[in-house]
């Protein structure tokens, strides 16, 4: 069976890798004695998949893993065992099982919502930005990449950005939904478009599209995207 | 934090580590490690030193490593110390400062974190409550190059010298002042504890004649710690976990301490005798509470040859039946034995994740190997290659040392033929296979046999290394991995330099020469103006045969080894005469067992199953030695008197030795 976890990485950890996480989850699964199935041959690892991978240093509470266990074990008690013996700043939010037949977290996730600081800026100066972004045609980036020079479009993955005021005098929130396809776009990408400095970048959401509704990898119901909701505030 | 490289290396938040509360009647000790987080992190005794003194009521630690060049441009431009990773105290705040000196070539690491602390680096220029620099590990049995900055350093094992240091310490960390100078004569009385500032190194033109005590209460000759039972000390009981990956990302067991196999080059094996082994059941239990609290995959039995642990068929047979394990276990041996038997272990315990293995013959032909104490045939060899890869490895990697005394062009092109013919042993399994060749230039070390012996110059090393790439050209399924020349110069100049090299060191950090040790930092222009500034050179520091009765510059420090003893084992040697394993062979009175109160621990008076690697005999299928553990008094005292006699008519033969 699998098992899907949604997880935080807050404060400190965040300054961790993607693989450091990921050895995190195997050393507290194995210290669990949780049934997890591990793949053959010479070198067996633990059949966990990772969805899209969180920039080092950005703090998320909606991160996803896919456990496969070889018995069945109530996601409840996946929680329950494993949870206490994450490190300090992961803690498991939520477990349940994905819905039967769907496909890899890499391969459903279509957005995710971010939740920004923007230090020294004011909330006017910002939403001019923003606006800019958002009227802009197309926005184009170009990044070396394995010795290739490639040109990408970042503007058809900026979905939808509001300013936010701060929780503190310095600056100002951006609340930002980036698309995955057809490439991601990462905060620290987003500051560099704006000519601003990243503060704290915390991925509040991941979003799957489907059918024109919007859903939560551990959520069958449709729901309305975060962005939509803060629109109605 | 975003602007540097691995900011995971600066938040600490391991499994395993403490948050101490400071307060009075606590002596604060920061251990830092010299280097970056990944290569200090996994330190065994950094760790059992955080354990120890966190357990007791008088002590607390914390930890620290070396900011990598970022990090520190940015500390400096932000005006912020260098702090401990716990709770981000600045270092200038603890009571001690304990450097772990493992490689010489950290040394202007040691002196930038006293620097980047707020202190001023020399030591004499430290005043009233500054922290105290105390340094131990390996390089401390050399300490002289650093004499000048640290205040005292340890020799030997530190399990039980950092209690009693806490103890001297404990006045002032309650707030009763002592005077700086007046603490030092204390510490200086502490056993196994050395305080450069109360001896005099003492010159005759540019030689020196002796490090000499600058008053009566202190020894004329610091003699080394040694704990005498390891199984009473069974740490790290709460191996720290790092969150980010670091080199040996393992569970680590130690299974025993010091090495009698005797290899002339090995300093480890020298200073850290006699061999004391775990108890078979502890180390089972080590092995099964690490794994169930780490969470780890793989356990490390370290040691210096860990196939030499009497218990090892023992351990491995349990930890791989053991259910909780359900064969996701690997087991590693850090060092393995050249031989069959041991490729058969391997096998057993590396079911799973099997990587490569590695071997260390260390020398081409059977000459060398004797000249060093090395005792592998080349019979040894092959059948232990021919084992690995009839288990279904392909890649194996063999460690040699270039530069060795008595050294021929014959003997290195011997390291090729040995290469290529492992290779062509690969070939008869496996269409494909890679014999890793990597060859070291050698640098003698402090209280070894080769102590005296002139190091190789550059120019030779890369002689010998391009005759080696030349007769390796076309070898199939070899590849040959040297290490730079001229690192190996640098660590010589540091390895046996005295008091004066303290100056050459302090050159290279003024001149920005931090981390060393990385070759993208390695600058030996840095050091040859060193050099030149301190009045010095290669030629006299690194490249010349020492004299028999000269004063070596840790001549007055311990590690318990009789300098005859030395003296003859390195005429053995350019004899090429090897030397039996003493742990089943009688004793030949190197003077560690006899001049302290300890011997070796071994759990059977039986070797185990083998090839004859160090013990000199047919071994390979195991068998009982003739077994003499401890000498007593009298033979002793017979076997020293013999030794004199004999060493007389080798000494008046021999010159200053060497090529």
């Amino acid at each position: 069976m699998i098992v899907r976890i949604r997880f935080s990485k807050l404060g400190k950890v965040r300054w961790t890798s993607h693989r450091d996480v990921a050895r995190m989850w195997e050393r507290a699964l194995r210290r669990a004695k949780l049934p997890v199935a591990y793949t053959g041959g010479f070198s067996p690892r633990p059949q966990l998949s990772f969805g899209l991978a969180l920039p080092t240093g950005c703090e998320s509470v909606a991160e996803y893993l896919d456990i496969a266990l070889e018995t069945e074990v109530e996601p409840a008690l996946v929680k329950q065992r494993v949870g206490p013996l994450l490190p300090g700043g992961i803690g498991v939010v939520a477990a349940g099982e994905p819905e039967p037949g769907s496909a890899s977290l890499q391969a459903e996730v279509t957005s995710c919502t971010w939740d920004i600081s923007v230090p020294y800026i004011a909330r006017s100066e910002l939403d001019e930005a923003l606006s800019k972004l958002m009227g802009a045609a197309s926005l184009p980036v170009v990044r070396e990449r394995k010795g290739h020079v490639v040109a990408d479009d970042l503007r058809p993955s900026l979905i939808a950005l509001f300013s936010r005021d701060a929780r503190d005098e310095l600056g100002t929130r951006l609340v930002a939904e980036l698309g995955t396809r057809p490439r991601g776009v990462r905060p620290a990408e987003l500051a560099e478009l704006l000519g601003t400095e990243l503060g704290l970048a915390r991925r509040t959401c991941q979003w799957i599209e489907r059918g024109g509704s919007k859903f939560e990898p551990l959520d069958a119901r449709p729901a309305v995207s975060a962005v939509a909701v803060e629109r109605a505030s | 934090m975003a602007r540097v490289t691995k900011p995971a290396r600066y938040i600490g938040g391991e499994l395993g580590a403490r948050e101490p509360l400071h307060e009075p009647g606590r002596v604060a000790w920061l251990l830092v490690y010299p280097d970056t987080y990944e290569i200090g992190l996994p330190n065994q005794g950094l760790q059992i030193l955080y354990e120890i003194l966190n357990e007791r009521e008088d002590a607390l630690a914390e930890r620290a490593y070396a900011p990598w060049t970022d990090m520190e441009r940015a500390m400096r431009g932000a005006g912020i110390p260098l702090f401990s990773l716990e709770t981000t105290r600045p270092a200038a705040e603890f009571d001690v400062l304990a450097f772990n000196l493992s490689a010489e070539l950290t040394y202007t690491n040691v002196l930038n974190l006293i620097d980047l602390a707020g202190l001023a680096v020399r030591s004499n220029e430290r005043t009233g409550d500054a922290p105290l620099i105390v340094a131990g590990g390996h390089c401390a049995f050399n300490p002289e190059p650093l004499a000048d900055f640290v205040d005292v350093f340890v020799l030997g094992d530190g399990e039980e010298v950092v209690g009693e240091i806490s103890e001297v310490l404990l006045d002032r960390a309650a707030g009763h002042p002592r005077s700086r100078h007046e603490l030092l004569r204390a510490l200086a009385r502490v056993d196994g504890v050395y305080v450069p500032a109360l001896y005099e190194a003492r010159y005759d033109g540019t030689r020196l004649v002796g490090v000499v005590p600058r008053s009566g209460d202190v020894p004329e000759r610091v003699e080394k710690r040694a704990i005498a039972d390891l199984g009473e000390w069974p740490y790290p009981k709460r191996q720290l976990v790092p969150l980010m990956e670091v080199v040996h990302d393992r569970l680590n067991v130690e299974v025993f301490r010091g090495c009698t196999r005797g290899c002339r080059f090995c300093q480890a094996g020298m200073i850290t005798r006699p061999v004391r082994e775990r108890p078979a059941s502890q180390v089972d239990e080590m092995v099964r509470s690490g794994l169930a609290r780490t969470g780890y995959d793989e356990v490390a039995l370290t040691s210096l040859s860990s196939a030499d642990f009497s218990g090892i068929e023992h351990v491995v047979s349990s930890v791989i039946n053991d259910p909780q394990c359900s064969g996701q276990v690997s087991v590693s041996l850090p060092s393995l034995r050249v031989d069959a038997f041991t490729v058969g272990i391997a096998a057993e315990i590396q079911k799973v994740r099997r990587t490569g293995l590695t071997f260390a013959p260390e020398g081409g032909t059977w000459r060398m190997r004797q000249v060093m104490n090395k005792l592998i045939r080349e019979g040894d060899l092959y059948s232990a290659v021919d084992s690995a890869f009839a288990q279904g490895w392909r890649r194996l990697k063999l460690y040699f040392l270039i530069g060795l005394p008595t050294e021929t062009d014959e003997d290195v092109l011997g390291i090729a033929e040995l290469a290529r013919r492992c290779a062509e042993i690969g070939h008869r399994y496996h269409h494909n296979v890679t014999l890793t060749a990597s060859v070291g230039g050698f640098v003698p070390k402090p209280h070894t046999p080769f102590q005296w012996f002139g190091q190789d110059t550059i120019e030779e090393l890369r002689r010998k290394v391009g005759m080696l790439r030349d007769a390796l050209r076309g070898a199939r399924g070899v590849s040959l991995r040297w290490h730079g020349a001229e690192a190996t110069a640098a660590e010589g100049i540091v390895s046996r330099g005295d008091r004066r090299v303290g100056r050459v060191v302090e050159h290279v950090w003024r001149a920005g020469g931090t981390f060393q040790e990385w070759s993208e930092h390695f600058d030996l222009g840095l050091w040859t103006d060193g050099l030149k500034a301190a009045g010095l050179s290669l030629e006299d520091t690194v490249y010349r045969h020492r004299e028999e009765h000269e004063v070596l510059p840790w001549d007055h420090l311990s590690a318990g080894l009789h300098k005859h003893f030395l003296w003859q084992d390195f005429s053995e040697a350019l004899r090429e005469h090897g030397l039996e394993d003493c742990r089943w062979t009688p004793c030949y009175d190197c003077g560690v067992c006899t001049g302290m109160t300890v011997e070796h621990v071994v759990a059977s008076t039986v070797p185990p199953a083998g090839g004859s690697q160090g013990t000199g005999q047919d071994a390979s299928a195991g068998g009982v030695m003739p077994v003499r553990f401890v000498v007593k008094e009298h033979e002793a005292h017979e076997a020293h008197e013999a030794r004199e006699e004999h060493e007389e008519m080798v000494g008046a033969g021999a010159s200053g030795g060497g090529a």
